[in-house]
């Protein structure tokens, strides 16, 4: 038994961070707000490049066949870079999703061509978590109709959505007819989310009924935990970084009691959630039992912690913090984002208290 | 992370499980700070006799003896939580001496002490903190001057659990006065039965005396009774400190609590509803369920570091704070829980049991505060663990 990162996993880890660091940067993400289509083509080969997109996918089917853990450790580090390219969804929920039950024809046909980053693929299920007014989608005769709200991964043209109807997970290829895409704005402009509705459209079943469902959204919260995890980490560092820069009274702002209180509170609360998101990313694919539970509790917590660190290290950096100017927004918003989608703290806890047998 | 429980492991956690069905009424209720029973002791034999307690302490000093297993020290942890029972004893002794001992003491110490205390029947206290001297323990005054084979001990220490049933103090003693504050302190083994040590206790908001003053007038101790060089004292009670606060945030106490909360929620009612089913309270139940699990988490993180011998750097540095304000935070849902029953504090027809939690929410307050102030460890967060500075020296008056 071994409570760490094994060395080939701190290597991915560092390699995705390495690659990051020299792709991305504020000036990038400035642009890519500002409407620069360009941006999400470039980052999006670069993650092809490093066969990312396959990471969860088996080896016969062109992946490099590794866990919930190691895509967790790259939504982290995208999370840090605040990156703008399709993850949880196309590269974790969707493979989930297709290889629930080994061997169908779905996913002999989908995943090489997601491992290969040949298409992306979207995920829609907010409404399996919770339904909003004026959204939701019904099956008819074989086709679905609706409109499915914050779609995680839609923005590069996905050729296939995975959504759910009556309990079961359905595949939808989007060049059948009747499919309209458009993005929401939403606070965070780092990473898109999508409208999607149907109309009358060709459905396939991903087979695993409300299992596979359900673990594809666990799935998913452990990798917006993981999200979390890595922009509030970034968000304490920069905090940190800019106190020992900044100087009032004649000394660094980061040499006063208050300042160095602020950011040992953040990485105090930030640490054991480090601890709390291996283990529950380890469960996904180890723990049975301890799956949905952990899952829950990882992205309810993570979302707590992760709204406070954006607050107070936005304290951190004064007048400066609330501007445009260093950038430091675009991780609140996405940590803001993280939060709400998959379902916020509260509706997941509330599943935490049922998975236990605590609520009827 | 590989968390797989082989076969062994799982034959090992039906040991234990079995142990517990068999012998649980043995076990004393919670961890008192009261002289052990002689049930207690009995419990403490038989935990260390299984390998419970005093795990990995060699054999040759009466501990178990058996290699550092990360998955079995959970596995044991795990099993006592769930059903509610202390694993074994925690004192300042057992928990802060011994491993301090264990890393600095001669080998004559290690034989004389730490068999002995780890059974429960030496009992110790900590001698560190003096009025003049919390925070800035460094400062502190007691004198111990060297006079043949004993050094002399005039002073006064003050907050000293437990010293009035202790029978030996680990002690932070000036030994050389004209050294830099932190260059001439010594550790030093005092009896507790030496003439010239006076113990006045002293009540504290919880009503009882969980602590007290200390007195020294020319208490005379052995020279072989220091632990490290003459004015490495500093060095050595920063070996111990760092064992105080490992123990002081103590995630299986938080399960423990969490499990007991659980117990009572399903027990009890308000107005005709189980506090279980009120999706309020399930909600703050689920909030700190999540901070026990990430400090249960970060404590199987700690034990592999340390059986890799690797530093856990900021996983180590925040359990003192964040695990003492996790226990008080329980605590404190366990007496919102019981709303208005929740402050009896006596015999009372309608007691439901809060005496328990008032007693922790206080003394955890308690614990929050000694050890190393929760203002304290922010700073050491914030310098060791994140490298920001020191606060800057004040300028001295006289020196202008
Ligand atoms: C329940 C309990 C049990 C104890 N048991 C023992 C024991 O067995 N043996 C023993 O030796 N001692 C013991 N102590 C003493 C304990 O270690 C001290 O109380 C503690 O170190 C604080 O010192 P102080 O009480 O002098 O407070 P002070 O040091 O006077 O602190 C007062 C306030 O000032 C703040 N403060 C002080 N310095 C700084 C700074 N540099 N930066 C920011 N804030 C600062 C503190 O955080 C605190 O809020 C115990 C205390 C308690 C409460």
């Amino acid at each position: 038994m071994e409570f760490a990162l094994s060395e080939e996993q701190e290597i991915l880890s560092d390699s995705v961070k390495k690659m990051l660091s020299e792709n991305i940067d504020i000036d990038l993400l400035r642009n890519h707000s500002k409407g620069d289509e360009g941006i999400r083509e470039n980052i999006r080969e670069i993650v092809v490049e490093m066969g990312l997109p396959g990471i969860l996918i088996s080896e016969e089917y062109g992946g490099s066949g590794l866990g919930i853990l190691e895509a967790s450790l790259i939504a982290e580090e995208f999370g840090r870079y605040a990156v703008p390219t399709p993850w949880i969804g196309n590269s974790v929920m969707a493979p989930t999703a297709l290889a629930f039950k080994k061997g169908n024809n779905l996913a002999e046909k989908w995943l090489p061509l997601i491992a290969s980053g040949e298409i992306t693929a979207c995920v829609a299920l907010t409404e399996a978590v919770g339904k909003r007014s004026n959204t939701g989608l019904e099956l008819n005769n074989s086709k679905v109709s609706g409109t499915s709200i914050f779609a995680i991964d839609g923005e590069l043209n996905p050729r296939i959505i995975i959504t759910a109807v009556d309990q079961e997970l359905i595949l939808i290829d989007t060049e059948n007819t009747g499919v309209t895409i458009c993005e929401i704005p939403t606070i965070d402009s780092t990473r898109p989310v999508v409208e999607i509705i149907f109309d009358s459209v060709d459905i396939e079943i991903i087979p695993g009924g409300e299992k596979a469902i359900q673990k594809t959204i666990n799935v998913g919260r452990v990798l917006l935990a993981a999200d979390i995890l890595g922009a509030s980490s970034n968000m304490i560092e920069k905090a940190v970084e800019y106190s020992l820069e900044r100087k009032q009274f004649n000394r660094v702002i980061g040499s006063f009691q208050a300042v160095k209180h602020m950011c040992a509170e953040m990485a105090a609360d930030l640490e054991p959630c480090r601890s709390l998101l291996w283990y529950a990313a380890y469960a996904q694919d180890n723990i049975d039992e301890e799956a949905d539970l952990l899952s829950c509790h990882a992205k309810a917590h993570l979302s707590e912690i992760g709204q406070d660190v954006a607050r107070v290290s936005t304290q951190v950096f004064g007048g400066m913090g609330f501007t445009d100017l260093l950038g430091m927004h675009y991780w609140f918003k996405r940590i803001g984002l993280s939060r709400q989608i998959l379902g916020g703290p509260e509706k997941v806890r509330q599943e935490a208290a049922k998975i236990q047998g605590f609520l009827s | 992370m590989d968390l797989n429980a082989g076969p062994e492991y799982v034959s090992f956690r039906k040991e234990v499980t079995n142990f517990l069905s068999e012998n649980i009424h043995m076990a004393g209720k919670a961890r008192t700070p009261v002289r052990p029973s002689k049930q207690e002791l009995e419990w403490q034999k038989k935990l260390i006799d299984k390998g419970y307690a005093a795990r990995t302490i060699p054999q040759e000093y009466g501990g178990f003896g058996a290699d550092s297993d990360v998955l079995k020290s959970r596995i044991i942890a795990e099993e006592f939580s769930q059903s509610s029972i202390p694993l074994g004893m925690a004192n300042q002794g057992i928990s802060m001496l011994v491993p301090t001992l264990l890393e600095l003491g001669t080998d004559e110490q290690k034989k004389s002490w730490i068999s002995k205390t780890i059974s429960g029947e030496v009992i110790w206290c900590q001698g560190y903190s003096e009025p003049g001297s919390g925070s800035d323990l460094a400062s502190l005054q007691t004198k111990a001057v060297d006079d043949g084979d004993d050094f002399v001990v005039n002073g006064q220490k003050i907050w000293t659990s437990g010293a009035q049933m202790s029978d030996m103090m680990f002690c932070l003693v000036r030994t050389e006065p004209d050294a830099p504050k932190h260059k001439g302190i010594s550790y030093l083994l005092i009896d507790m039965k030496t003439p010239g040590i006076e113990v006045r206790p002293l009540m504290t908001m919880t009503g009882h005396a969980e602590f007290n003053e200390v007195f020294f007038t020319d208490v005379r101790v052995p020279k072989s009774q220091i632990v490290g060089k003459r004015g490495e004292g500093w060095y050595v009670a920063n070996a111990t400190l760092t064992h105080e606060r490992g123990m002081l945030g103590d995630p299986n106490q938080s399960a423990t609590r969490l499990k007991e909360i659980i117990d009572l929620m399903q027990e009890e009612t308000f107005n005709g509803e189980k506090l279980i089913d009120n999706p309020v309270y399930l909600d703050r139940l689920m909030k700190l369920q999540a901070r026990v699990l990430s400090m249960s988490f970060n404590s199987l993180r700690l034990l592999t570091a340390s059986h890799k011998k690797s530093d856990a750097k900021m996983a180590k540095l925040i359990v003192k704070l964040n695990g003492c304000q996790l226990n008080h935070d329980l605590a404190g849902f366990a007496i919102d829980l019981l709303g208005e029953l929740g402050t009896i504090y006596g015999k009372s027809n309608h007691d439901h049991g809060s005496g328990k939690w008032q007693w922790k929410f206080m003394f955890d307050l308690g614990l929050i505060i000694g050890g190393g102030t929760a203002q304290i460890q922010k700073n050491i967060i914030s310098e060791s663990g994140l490298g920001m500075p020191r606060e800057p020296k004040p300028i001295l008056e006289g020196k202008k």
